[in-house]
């Protein structure tokens, strides 16, 4: 604690440094809702008919690239946090991160029933043979064992040790979940390439702070 | 004071779009009695997007599938000048130039010619519904309007030293957002051996539905080949030419691992990132209806396997 003071220098005092129990209870419920944007857009579209002329394409690219985007913010709160003075910012990170596995499990989902439609040779077959599958079903499995040690019982069952040293798996599945996008694309790789620089400042500023630290 | 006016300011720009497509249906009721009462069938000026293309024979050649809805076969596509996301060319593709267009057709010919747009339109034009089959594992059915390509080649008589025929498509910079970042080689070329060319099946397209070919499809002018993935469709045609080496196409180049010249439509050959097993008929039931089986040559084996005795369809995919 002190070590991470150090570097980070004097604490500064900003507006919303300490808020309420109550600014706190609202801004949750507020993120909680907005989490749930993406899904209800989906839904709204499905029912209204305007996922386009591929939905099935649609519900899988946009599942995917909101489970990148969690994965991202889930990422995003530690540097937030230390850059802004908003330590309250760690308690929305587990919401973000099961956002992240819940976004995840609808991916994962859409792709065994609407695409596959259960067929398991197939889906067993992709997850040998393509690459970009493989390592978007590991990403996948990497993240059940976060999710289910979530809760502050699991965290104390694990002690904080364990359970700190279980969650660094969050940078390799978010890794594997660059590539996997990264992999699938034909031809342009904007899109991916984006979240892969985003990631990749997420993570070199905790190498920079590590460093730092070190110093 | 001169006061001049844009050449190029089409009637919908300048008119609320409502009223345009009311007008337009005016009109198209009007031009179908009138042809129906003089039994005329010549095509006229008309040739904006969505004129009606008159004198459409049928063909024996037609699927008698249901065709995809028109909303989807002209909304959900690939033409990368226009950017990669499938709602890029409808949404950008109004800006393509398409008039005036040539075709020059040139190489191992005896004669060859630019054909103006116009001249081509005029050819005794076909309806052929045919299955799209897409490399990325969506098919659509679409009634397109055109001539035979083999029509196209009788007129300029090509050589024997033509064994394959190169189709490069337009390059438009100004007016093609896709082609600033360097995704393929521009401008786009495909090929096809001159047997492939020259089968009753490979259309020159002008057209779907009985009207003029909307540019996000490759307008004003396109290939189709619907026993190939569809990206040996070249869009947007402004040079054929009649070669004797194997051209290199658009996405050979771009992974020749991925893509070959032929690309047929095989469901035994996987894309090495996708199974080409099945596919997602668009448009067909809904969300929970499965994909369906891809069929050998995209259900056109009876015409075209012959092409392709002894050859091994794995090392030319």
């Amino acid at each position: 604690m002190t070590a991470a003071a150090s570097w980070r220098g004097k604490p500064r005092r900003l507006p919303l440094a300490s808020p309420s129990p109550g600014f706190l209870l609202g801004t949750k419920a507020l993120v909680f809702i907005l989490c749930l944007g993406p899904l209800a857009r989906l839904i709204a579209g499905g029912i209204l008919d305007r996922l386009g002329a591929n939905p099935v394409e649609l519900i899988t690219r946009s599942t995917g690239t909101w489970t990148l985007t969690f994965v991202m913010v889930t990422l995003a709160v530690t540097p937030l946090r230390r850059l802004s003075g908003w330590h309250w910012l760690a308690r929305l990170r587990r919401m973000f991160g099961l956002y992240a596995f819940f976004y995840a499990s609808l991916h994962f989902t859409t792709y065994i029933w609407l695409d596959q439609y259960f067929d398991i040779a197939a889906i067993a077959k992709d997850v040998v043979k393509r690459p970009f599958i493989t390592i978007g079903f590991g990403a996948f499995t990497m993240l059940l064992p976060l999710a289910a040690t979530s809760t502050d019982a699991m965290v104390r069952r694990l002690g904080g040790r364990n359970w700190i040293a279980l969650h660094r798996l969050v940078y390799v599945l978010a890794v594997c979940g660059v590539v996997h996008y990264w992999w699938l694309v034909k031809r342009d790789i904007t899109l991916p390439a984006i979240y892969a620089l985003v990631l990749a400042a997420l993570l070199g500023y905790r190498v920079a702070a590590s460093l730092k630290r070190r110093a | 004071m001169l006061i001049k006016r844009a050449v190029d300011v089409r009637p919908h720009e300048i008119t609320p779009y409502a009223t345009y497509l009311s007008r337009r249906e005016f009109m198209r009721a009007g031009l179908a009695a009138l042809a129906g009462a003089a039994g005329l069938v010549a095509a006229g000026p008309l040739h904006a997007q969505g004129a009606p293309l008159p004198g459409v024979a049928k063909s024996n050649y037609s699927t008698l599938e249901n065709p995809t809805s028109f909303k989807d076969a002209t909304t959900y596509n690939n033409y990368y000048e226009f950017g990669t996301d499938k709602s890029d060319p409808a949404e950008y593709a109004q800006k393509l130039k398409t008039r005036p267009w040539t075709v020059l057709v040139e190489g191992e010919v005896k004669r060859p010619k630019t054909f103006g747009i116009e001249e081509m339109l005029k050819m005794q034009l076909e309806e052929r519904i045919y299955r799209m089959r897409c490399v990325e594992g969506w098919s659509m059915v679409i009634p397109w309007v055109g001539f035979e390509f083999r029509r196209l080649a009788a007129l300029v008589e090509p050589t024997g030293k033509a064994k394959f025929v190169e189709f490069v498509t337009a390059y438009q910079p100004e007016n093609m957002p896709g082609v600033r970042l360097p995704v393929l080689d521009w401008p786009y070329v495909e090929g096809l051996r001159i047997d492939e060319a020259m089968h009753p099946l490979t259309l020159l397209a002008v057209g779907l539905y009985g009207q003029v070919l909307p540019n996000q499809n490759g307008a004003p002018i396109r290939l189709v080949v619907p026993w190939k993935y569809g990206f040996k469709g070249a869009k947007s045609v402004v040079r054929i030419r009649f070669v004797e080496k194997q051209p290199k196409i658009a996405w050979e180049k771009a992974a020749a691992h991925e893509y070959g010249f032929y690309s047929n439509v095989n469901p035994q050959v996987d894309h090495p990132r996708w199974s080409q097993a099945t596919e997602r008929r668009i448009g067909d039931g809904g969300i929970f209806t499965p994909k369906r089986k891809t069929l050998m040559f995209n259900g056109y084996g009876d015409q075209v396997a012959s092409l392709y005795t002894g050859m091994d369809l794995r090392k030319f995919f």
